[in-house]
This record gives structure tokens, sequence and C-alpha cells, in this order.
């Protein structure tokens, strides 16, 4: 009986969950720009600029999986996380420009 | 733009943050980041969007596709700066008890997007008929 009743210390609303399932859709939706950067640099020429900003591409990827994945095991720690921290943040919206200033690079 | 600068500097500095009232409940903070999330992957989007008329538009002018592909990623690049700026002044009025900032962005950005998608839909007519 006492198994189908949720332990007290959960949130009811799943707010960590729900969170850290939102982090996973942003490390896939990064996934999606990496990956067209790729086909953006094989289909217009592997020059060795392109490869290099292909590889930087990569890497930002990287950044961002790892940042991704640190809030997620803090997230997943305890029933009530901390909230995030301004520098964390900040982290993943700078990679993410830093994303866009390599495919202004790739497409120009 | 003065309070602009004013929110960059907290972007780097997490103790300033915490010296501002009290900490809210958990899941407010939490609700604040998935929405953060959320413009992030809108600016992902944005990016891959700058990628895909960069790719699948190859039959369009030089200037016009890369023109286009840039507009799309510039919206990205603010969107994601917009971001992050907006989640720290969310935390910071939540912390203080005051009312959540209103913003004008998002209007602006939908607004941007719907130029954005007349401008390929014309282009893309055009390019078929010449």
């Amino acid at each position: 009986m006492t198994g189908a009743v949720a332990a007290p210390d959960r949130d009811p609303g799943l707010q960590p969950e729900r969170t850290r399932l939102a982090w996973r859709r942003t490390t896939l939706s990064s996934t999606g720009a990496a990956l067209l950067a790729m086909k953006t640099t094989l289909h217009g020429g592997t020059s060795a600029t392109a490869v290099t900003v292909c590889a930087l591409c990569g890497a930002l990827w990287l950044g961002f999986l790892l940042v991704a994945h640190r809030r997620i095991r803090a997230l997943s720690a305890t029933s009530s996380p901390s909230a995030l921290t301004p520098r964390h943040a900040t982290a993943g919206a700078l990679l993410t420009v830093a994303l866009a200033v390599c495919a202004a690079a790739l497409v120009f | 733009m003065i309070e602009f600068a004013r929110n960059v500097r907290l972007w780097f500095a997490p103790q300033e943050l915490r010296q501002e009232g009290g900490t809210p409940d958990y899941r407010f903070s939490l609700a604040n980041e998935r929405t953060f999330l959320a413009w992030l992957r809108t600016a992902l989007a944005l990016i891959g969007g700058g990628f895909a008329v960069d790719q699948f538009l190859p039959d369009l002018r030089w200037g016009w596709r890369v023109g286009l592909a840039l507009a799309l990623l510039a919206a990205g690049v603010l969107c994601s700066l917009r971001a992050v700026n907006h989640w720290i002044r969310c935390e910071r009025a939540m912390r203080r008890g005051e009312d959540l900032p209103a913003s004008r962005f998002p209007a602006l950005l939908g607004l941007a997007v719907a130029v954005v998608a007349v401008a390929m839909v014309l282009v893309v007519l055009v390019g078929w008929e010449g």
C-alpha cells in the first residue's frame, strides 16, 4: 500500500525531474545544431578553415553537454535542489552564442 | 542600456545575486530555469534554421541565402543573450518579492520570425519563376 504513495520528501509536481528533462531536451537541440554544422561543412568543400570551425562546433557541443551533465547531476542529487547559478546559465548562453558565431563563419 | 550592463555584471557574480532579498521556493527557481532553457532551445532552433536556409535553398542567389541565414543566426544570438538576462531579472525579482519583469522581446522576436518567413516565401517563389 505504501508503495503507491510517493515518498514524503518528493515534490508531487516533479519539478526537479521536469527541469532535468528540460536540460535533456536542450542538449538534444544543441546536438541537432551541431549535426547541421557538420552537414554544412561536408557540403561546402572541406577547406582547412571549414574543418577547424566544424571542430570548434564539436568542442562547443561537448562543452554544452558538460554544462548540462553537471546541472542534471546536481538536480538528481537532492529532492529540493538549489537554484541554477548565474555562472552556469551564462556558460550555457555563451556556448550557444559561440555556436551561432561559428555558424555565421561556416555560412559566410 | 546601463541597466543591461549592470545585469551583465550579475551574470558572472552568483554571490551578488544571493545577497539580494530571500531565497524563494525552489520550485519557482526551477520553473524560471525551465523558461530559460526553453528560450535557449528557441535560440538553438533559430541557429539550426540559419544552417537549414543555407543548406536547403541552394538555388537562391548567394546574397539572399547568406542574408536570410545571417538574420536567423543573429536572432539566435539575441535570443540566447536575452534568455540569460531575463532569467537573472526574474531571479532577482523573485528574491526581492517584486513583480516579474515585463518584456517586449517575445513580440519583437515573433515579428522578426514572421518577416524572415515572408521573405523566404517570396524568395523561393521568385526563385522558382526566374
